[in-house]
């Protein structure tokens, strides 16, 4: 098992250099220099431009800038916005709970309609049961879910007017960030009213993000469940008389689930890709939007470090992952 | 000639044998249909939209679909904001929808077959280094690296194009890679290596052709993919630019019409979701008739 923990950490440490490079050679292939896209608009003399580059260390070798850059993320040191001035690290560790709450939330509701759903489509396969789950999924599958998140608005905020169009929790209610996590402060808060005021902002965004995993939760469930289902254990299960739901649930179900992880373990990138559009459409104020926002500020330093630490989570979520699967299938350890 | 006469007397031939089983799924058939359809009304769109997709007019602001109140037949599906008619811009979209899709999977098909070929024949060092880049693209979030390459290299159509084919290239390349990986060691492989084929004609013309299937299916899937990132793309302002009639920044346009005019926003969106679906559709059909080991649904 450590040699297998060592091997996966041995691929992961190219990995982050590669993505280092990429996110720092990305600020040098823009058009223009570091300072010349500070400046903006305004005229530079040539002096204060050398002056600058040179207080910025960016007339040092290419490689030099590389190692410095590296050094810096190593110490946590992802650079500072031009816009606002505030390092990088601490904007996303500001926002990341907003979108870690949003995701959390989406990944819970795919999971606890998509496995029912799938195991469902798969114990009743050829039914109307079977062909409307696998319908409605594969719909879900095929949704742009940005425009979806605003049919949503539409209907429920516009039409009905249940739920707000904006935000995290409504401007009637302020408390101190404890965990960085909406739901949670606002029950710690004791205010009455917050906790379902965060609720009510929180529903469609989870909603919209949730869609796409859920659909190929269901989807993975069904063909894991279909397979399983065909085994001689299972079999035998049933003939020795055991009640169907044990079969299914205990005996088939626990084997069919390791696929399964292994596709909830993928949809982190599809989950922050989501998170782009998501927070974008409801002004949810993550890490997501911060990066939309940045790119059009063109705050490439941002931009920079947001990808650098956006591809730091998704990795050691897949090693988590990786390592998970490993305990669960010892076959795969080798 | 005489090769493929003995194909065809031999029992079913590929065709016909592939149609049995993608006609077999209902589902694959529909899609097709419609797909074909979609097809149709983007390569025959000036004779087909009632309009041009690009004259405003400036009577008949936000005109809502002819069967609502204050609707007429002349714009069935109403017009936006600048008295454009929906319809018409939303078969023009077709136009753009179908080219990206065929551009992103011709780019990153080729490119990536091509890498992996490489990884999967030559294995060692060049692997490994293949292989890492491409755990590389994977680390980043794929619409979130699209939406940076585009920012880098400005914003529009070609850029979004570009873009997508980098971000979805590695998954031809892992593919192609396995599948090379497997037919390498078997026996007609190392037959006709024994026989005196050289390098080149080992990857293309004996191996490359058996490891298709997979690749076909992965194709289809990488079609809808496109469609879908470019819209969205589009819709956060970096892909195609107004005023291009293409859906996804037709909802970007629609957005603040968001409380006003519904169809703004509903049409340009169920036209994205119903050219995705139906290539989606085939894609499962077209996995059971190739590759019955992949059977799922």
């Amino acid at each position: 098992m450590l040699r297998f923990i060592f091997g996966r950490l041995a691929v992961l440490i190219p990995t982050f250099i590669g993505v280092s490079i990429i996110a720092f050679s990305f600020i040098r292939l823009l058009p223009g220099d570091p300072v010349m896209l500070m400046s903006g608009e305004r005229v530079m003399s040539p002096e204060r431009h050398a002056e600058l580059m040179h207080q910025l260390g960016l007339d040092r070798p290419i490689y030099v800038q590389y190692l410095d850059y590296l050094a810096g993320l190593v110490t946590g040191d992802f650079g500072s916005s031009i816009v606002t001035k505030r390092p990088v690290l601490e904007d996303f560790l500001n926002l990341f709970p907003a979108t870690l709450e949003l995701s959390l939330c989406a990944i819970l509701v795919a999971v606890c309609l998509g496995i029912p759903a799938g195991v469902l489509a798969a114990v009743k396969r050829g039914t109307w049961l079977d062909q409307s789950i696998m319908g409605a999924a594969l719909v879900g599958y095929s949704m742009p879910i940005f425009w979806w998140g605003l049919l949503l608005i539409i209907f429920f905020s516009g039409y009905l007017g249940w739920t707000p169009v904006s935000g995290r929790i409504s401007l009637l209610y302020f408390f101190p960030s404890v965990t960085g996590f909406m739901l949670i402060d606002s029950l710690i808060s004791g205010q009455a009213g917050a906790f379902k005021s965060a609720l009510t902002y929180l529903i469609l965004p989870t909603v919209v993000l949730a869609t796409i995993p859920l659909a190929v939760i269901a989807r993975q469930t069904r063909s894991a469940m279909l397979e399983v289902l065909g085994e001689d254990y299972v079999r035998t299960a049933r003939a020795k008389g055991l009640s169907p739901l044990r079969v299914v649930g205990i005996h088939a179900l626990r084997n069919a689930m390791i696929p399964v992880i292994t596709t909830i373990g993928l949809q982190v990138g599809v989950l922050l890709a989501g998170a782009i559009l998501t927070e974008t459409i409801f002004s949810w104020p993550g890490i997501g939007k911060w990066m939309v926002d940045s790119v059009f500020k063109r705050d490439y330093a941002v931009v920079q470090g947001g990808l650098m630490l956006i591809a730091a989570v998704i990795m050691i979520v897949n090693l988590v992952v990786d390592l998970l699967y490993g305990l669960v299938n010892p076959r795969i350890r080798r | 000639m005489t090769v493929v006469e003995t194909k065809a007397s031999a029992p079913p031939s590929g065709l016909s044998e592939f149609w049995f089983y993608f006609s077999r799924n209902k589902g694959a058939v529909i899609g097709l249909v419609v797909f074909l359809a979609i097809l149709l009304l983007a390569v025959f769109a000036p004779l087909v939209a009632p309009h041009s997709p690009s004259i405003q007019n400036r009577e008949l602001l936000l005109l809502p679909p002819a069967w609502q109140e204050g609707g007429t037949w002349g714009h069935v599906l109403g017009t936006d904001a600048v008295g454009r008619d929906i319809l018409s811009r939303l078969i023009y979209g077709a136009r753009f929808s179908l080219f990206i899709g065929l551009v992103v999977v011709t780019l990153s098909v080729i490119s990536g077959v091509l890498i992996g070929l490489v990884a999967g024949y030559f294995r060692g060092r060049v692997d490994t280094f293949i292989m890492r880049i491409m755990d590389i693209i994977l680390a980043f979030p794929s619409l979130l690296l699209a939406l940076v390459l585009v920012a880098v290299l400005g914003p529009g159509l070609l850029n979004a194009m570009i873009a997508i084919s980098l971000v979805n290239q590695p998954h031809f390349v892992r593919l192609t890679r396995a599948a090379v990986m497997t037919e390498k060691s078997k026996d007609y492989v190392v037959g006709s290596q024994v026989a005196g084929a050289g390098t080149l004609r080992l990857m293309f013309l004996t191996i490359l052709p058996n490891c298709l299937a997979p690749l076909i299916v992965q194709a289809t899937l990488a079609f809808s993919a496109a469609i879908l990132d470019a819209a969205a793309l589009g819709f956060l302002g970096m892909g195609a630019q107004p005023p291009t009639p293409e859906w996804g920044t037709m909802l970007a346009e629609a957005r603040e019409f968001i409380q006003r005019a519904w169809w703004v926003v509903t049409f340009p969106g169920l036209a994205i979701l119903v050219t995705v679906l139906a290539i989606n559709l085939m894609g499962d059909g077209l996995r059971d008739a190739l590759d019955p080991k992949l059977k799922r649904s």
